[in-house]
């Protein structure tokens, strides 16, 4: 479905991403994981077209898209949210949800004078579409009309969902979907994400530091550290994996590492 | 004012105020336009104006085209310096500093000036009659008839553009990236053709005002100092603000009005910028803009 073959990407001197590798299979939820400043972002950014990898490819449907501008990939069905969530404040939660079509109406300014009549049928089969499936299907029903800048942060990441939903994406690319989420809205989220997997066949792929959620959700898991695939697998592989558990808390033996502290602070 | 306050003169000024009011307007709604899509200050709205009124000078009085086709003429090739300009200075300032950008537009608006001394010399010219010349009588009061018909173009302008943005998926393109441009970009929004047909309009729009303002007040290379006013109106009425460039402009050009008449057309300039300081002292930004403007 989608295939990062070895993409190095640099800023000036530091390359965020080195040689990276990855496969998402068609309808599989695949996560990357990896401490801060893995690159997980970069990755993302990389997959959307926001930035120009060095060196790689990067594939979509088997098509080479690594020089597409970013709203191209998003016509061919890449969809994604952000970490710091990106809504278009001061509209309200359906105006929001009806700009994730814009990829696909083909109105042009012309035609919108012209054949208003055209338009508007497109505009209405838009509505109807959006109204019966993805606000029903995230539960955003009472707040169609809300001011998305008003919403709490739990349901703002949802109408972002709801927005990247409304592109009817290829593949959903989720950053961070639950950071900040206490422990229901994670689990709610989690469903919603198995949902639309299972019921709309999209295939997921994530960036989330819940190891819990990404462990129960993930058929595929990455693990980038410095910018580099240091791990993937099945859930289980990779929590078992000596490297996984060293990058998450660090190298070295605890005995080796007190001998080396008292042996600082006493005098010589 | 032992003989009473004179209600008709003052009545007949804020009529002529409200006129030069809409062309403010106008060209303040340009410029709107130009940072709620790009975030830049574009300075040189007013020799932008400048040389579209050179533009049309140059269709009408050197090479004797119809008014009317002259008028089209001079919009559309507005237009395309507009994306000219956008594409070769600003584009490539992407990503710069906010100041270093508002630096380019003031290049550019010394460019400009150049361009038309060059080209036009530094002479004042006059632009061909085409509005009609009978004066307008609204009840008792008396207005020149190219301040009234400016209003009234100015006027039907705005609602245009207005409507166009409201209705047209553009506009709604415009909005979404006003507010988040890397969301907009992710939804398949063309953030560069926003860009880009952001400034085409806006050099459309500035090059009707052009148009007007020098109708009424004759052309020459230091009529780009509008531009100045322009941006008073804009920073009064808030950046970001349509809304805002609608009122202040109309506010500015009142003030602007009434101080020449009153205290004397020294007091005019005086009159806007003491409004910009008034303004800024209690709403830092603009009677309608959001708070999160940049330092400039």
């Amino acid at each position: 479905m989608l295939q990062i073959e070895d993409v190095t990407l640099a800023f000036g001197g530091v390359r965020a991403l080195n040689g990276v590798s990855l496969q998402v299979a068609p309808g599989s939820i695949t996560s990357v994981i990896g401490p801060n400043g893995a690159g997980k972002t970069s990755l993302f950014n990389t997959i959307s077209g926001f930035y120009r990898p060095k060196s790689g490819a990067i594939l979509f449907e088997g098509q080479d898209i690594t020089q597409r501008p970013a709203p191209q990939r998003a016509k061919l069905g890449l969809a994604r949210s952000f970490q710091n969530i990106a809504l278009f404040r001061g509209m309200t939660v359906l105006d929001n949800i009806k700009l994730g079509r814009h990829a696909h109406l083909k109105t042009n300014l012309l035609q919108a004078l012209f054949y208003a009549g055209a338009a508007r049928r497109e505009e209405a089969a838009l509505r109807a579409d959006i109204e019966e499936r993805i606000i029903d299907f995230l539960e955003i029903d009472h707040i169609r009309h809300a001011s998305v800048a008003a919403l709490p942060y739990g349901l703002q990441k949802r109408v972002e969902m709801a927005r990247a939903l409304a592109m009817q994406p290829k593949v959903l690319m989720l950053d961070e979907p639950v950071a900040g989420m206490n422990r229901e809205e994670t689990e709610d989220m989690a469903r919603f994400i198995l949902d639309v997997r299972d019921e709309w066949g999209i295939t997921v792929l994530m960036v989330e530091h819940d190891m819990g959620m990404v462990m129960d959700l993930s058929d595929h898991v990455v693990v980038l550290n410095f910018g580099q695939v240091i791990a993937s697998g099945t859930p289980k592989d990779v929590q078992g994996n000596p490297e996984v558990v060293k990058a998450y808390l660090g190298s070295g033996d605890v005995a080796q590492l007190r001998r080396q502290l008292t042996g600082a602070a006493s005098p010589t | 004012m032992s003989e009473g306050f004179d209600w008709l003169f003052f009545f007949e000024i804020s009529l002529a105020g409200l006129g030069s009011g809409g062309l403010l307007a106008l060209a303040g709604l340009a410029l709107v336009i130009i940072y709620k899509a790009t975030r830049v200050v574009n300075l040189a709205i007013g020799e932008m104006l400048m040389m579209s009124a050179y533009l049309f000078f140059a269709l009408t009085a050197s090479m004797n085209l119809p008014v009317w086709v002259a008028i089209v003429g001079t919009i559309l090739s507005s237009g395309v310096l507009g994306a000219l300009i956008e594409r070769s200075m600003i584009r490539p300032m992407l990503g710069e500093s906010p100041i270093s950008t508002f630096m380019v537009t003031v290049g550019l608006s010394s460019v400009l000036v150049g361009l038309v001394e060059l080209i036009w010399t530094a002479d004042p010219r006059r632009l061909p009659e085409f509005m009609p010349t009978d004066p307008v009588l609204l009840g008792p009061a008396m207005v020149a008839p190219k301040v009234f018909y400016g209003f009234l173009i100015s006027a039907a302008l705005i609602a245009v553009v207005l409507g166009v943005f409201r209705f047209w998926r553009g506009g709604v393109a415009l909005r979404a990236t006003a507010s988040d441009q890397a969301a907009a970009y992710s939804m398949g929004i063309n953030v560069p053709r926003v860009f880009s047909l952001s400034w085409t309009v806006a050099a459309m729009i500035a090059a009707v005002a052009g148009i007007v303002v020098g109708a009424i007040g004759g052309i020459s290379s230091t009529m780009g100092v509008f531009g100045l006013s322009t941006l008073v109106v804009v920073i009064v009425g808030g950046l970001d603000s349509v809304v805002g460039a609608l009122l202040g402009g109309l506010l500015v050009g009142l003030v602007e009005a009434w101080a020449g008449a009153y205290l004397g057309g020294e007091y005019k300039v005086i009159a806007t910028f003491s409004l910009l300081l008034l303004v800024l002292l209690v709403r830092p930004y603009g009677l309608f803009g959001t708070h999160d403007i940049e330092r400039l």
